[in-house]
């Protein structure tokens, strides 16, 4: 309360140099320049020089230097050789999203609506998990899935794969550590989205009577819509250019674009290669992601 | 039979939650392993050698050491940045303001592959290629940092109640101890929990960092280096403790949290 004694004067003494509006404006653009030059120089221009390097002499090398000659024809040899690895990874995505999709649901709806006082702990316990290294997780699961391992024996004992059957090196194992990997991009938003729904409305559902699963699919589903959007977008998109996964879980049989793009770079050195195959995956991704919200029909994705 | 019924979305819940606890229980153990042969990963008997010898290999604790220098670094820029940022976009009304959201939503939305082969042809076309390492980390740590700390610090202040600053203005604070004494401590915890995304962020990056690294080698690089070669169990009571240290946090802001909201009521 001691504020009040500061005399009322003070403030009016000050005569305003300039029209505030004005100046207020002008401060909004001074506080977002460092960021969005920053982002502008990193972010923005390096896509330029990507697309540059994509269309680049593919004779030339790292030590004496590449040509720009726009040579489109690496996107098309870029595709010739590598198709498999890109439809692999956007099956895979795809895969992985919809087995997270359900796993984040249950978690999500769970959270928000059955919680109760626990909504918080919960929460935390959701993305706890996360504070650990990505590649020792997943290192925990090679150890998990490994031959032999509980959860092969267990499989085998159930007959649901063969004696001889096994986890790593296989398309489930992969897909398995993008979805353990990348749930929490679901999770989080769908939760923000299922949260903000009005529980009277589902109630008022099973007044009508409508069925808890008429309910379900008429009311909450369609609230949910912009959660359901954001999240899948946040799991696809990383889990497509993922390739830790592939490496640590899979084989070579498993690779996929990311581990292609990789490899490109740093041992073969092919930049313009690596260069169009990453400007295939921005596009490819760019194209769905666009069919995507155009078909969901929401676009506060901001 | 009712109960179950009712409750079976909650026991869903808690069983996703158990299956993302699972690598975290296994991380805990192996950092107690005594390993009888450095190919095999598996738990074969108890110790704590790791735990008191956790620099065993000197490399690993001077990669740790690197990132958590990258890590720092990258979370102070990037925070203060990014929270400029946000405080523009919710408090000021200006031109570009959907150029400016599309700006920090992109790198959010963009593959890390594609990200860090931009960045690389950014540096190789500037000349950079042989002087990759430390810098060129930094940069792009701060870089994909940023957007978070954005979406962290907008969401808290726009759930800011305004009429707490009306009052403080009403009550004849300048502009300016309005900020430091009202606006400031209520969005806090918003730029902190920034921070500690940031950092984690950083800490744990592997797909750009990988690629803009040079021969610099961070935490998760060293990882990924000795998984083809055989782990040293170390590697696990850094898991762990990186673990223990966040939950701690969390949980303390929580804590913290709570003893206001009953200081209030």
């Amino acid at each position: 309360m001691t504020a009040t004694a500061t005399p009322p004067q003070t403030r009016s003494a000050e005569p305003p140099a300039e029209p505030p509006r004005q100046r207020r404006r002008l401060t909004a653009y001074w506080l977002l320049l460092p960021g969005a030059l920053w982002l502008v120089v990193f972010f923005v221009i390096p896509f330029y020089s990507l697309v540059a390097t994509s269309l680049y002499d593919p004779d030339g090398s790292v030590l004496h230097g590449y040509d720009m000659t726009w040579a489109f024809s690496n996107f098309w040899h870029a595709l010739h050789d590598y198709w498999g690895p890109l439809l692999r990874s956007l099956w895979y995505g795809a895969v992985a999203t919809a087995i997270c999709l359900v796993l984040g649901y249950v978690l999500a709806y769970a959270i928000a609506f059955k919680a109760g006082r626990w909504k918080n702990l919960m929460l935390v316990l959701v993305i706890a998990p996360f504070f650990t290294s990505f590649l020792v997780r997943t290192l925990s699961w090679k150890l998990l899935l490994r031959d032999d391992g509980f959860i092969v024996n267990s499989l085998q004992f159930l007959h649901l794969i063969g004696p001889e059957g096994r986890l790593l090196a296989t398309p489930v194992a992969v897909i398995a550590g993008l979805v353990y990997n990348f749930l929490p991009f679901m999770v989080l938003p769908l939760f923000a989205s299922v949260d903000k729904i009005d529980h009277r409305l589902i109630e008022a559902s099973g007044d009508l009577y409508a069925s808890p699963v008429v309910g379900f699919f008429k009311v909450t589903w369609p609230l949910s819509l912009p959660g359901v959007v954001s999240g899948t977008l946040l799991t696809f998109i990383p889990a497509v250019g993922d390739y830790i996964n592939a490496q640590l879980l899979g084989s070579p049989k498993q690779r996929m674009i990311g581990n292609v793009i990789q490899d490109l770079f740093t041992n073969a050195n092919n930049y313009p290669a690596a260069g169009a195959l990453s400007v295939i995956l921005m596009a490819l991704i760019l194209v769905m992601v666009l069919l995507y919200v155009r078909r969901a029909g929401t676009e506060e994705l901001l | 039979m009712r109960w179950l019924q009712r409750n079976a979305v909650l026991l869903g819940g808690l069983l996703v939650i158990v299956y993302m606890f699972v690598p975290i229980f296994v991380v805990v153990l192996m950092s107690f392993n005594k390993p009888r042969s450095k190919l095999i990963y598996r738990f074969d008997g108890f110790t704590l050698q790791n735990w008191l010898h956790p620099c065993q290999s000197p490399s690993m604790c001077s990669a740790v050491g690197r990132s958590i220098e990258i890590g720092l670094l990258a979370t102070i820029v990037a925070t203060v940045l990014g929270t400029l940022m946000a405080f523009a976009l919710v408090r000021h009304q200006f031109r570009g303001r959907t150029v400016s959201n599309v700006l920090i939503f992109l790198p959010m939305a963009s593959p890390e592959i594609v990200m860090g082969s931009s960045l690389l042809a950014l540096f190789v076309a500037g000349g950079f290629g042989g002087r990759l390492g430390f810098w060129t980390i930094l940069i792009a740590h701060i870089m994909f940092c940023l957007s978070f700390v954005v979406v962290t610090v907008r969401a808290r202040l726009a759930g800011l109640d305004t009429n707490l600053e009306q009052a403080a203005m009403d009550l004849y604070a300048t502009e300016a101890q309005t900020f430091w004494r009202v606006t400031f401590p209520l969005v806090f915890p918003g730029i902190l929990g920034a921070a500690l995304l940031s950092f984690s962020l950083s800490f744990d990056d592997f797909i750009i960092t990988n690629l803009n690294a040079g021969n610099t080698t961070t935490f998760p690089m060293y990882v990924w280096g000795v998984a083809q070669r055989g782990v040293p169990m170390q590697v696990n009571v850094v898991g762990t403790v990186m673990f223990v240290i966040s939950v701690a946090i969390v949980v303390g802001a929580e804590l913290n949290r709570r003893r206001q909201e009953r200081a209030l009521a």
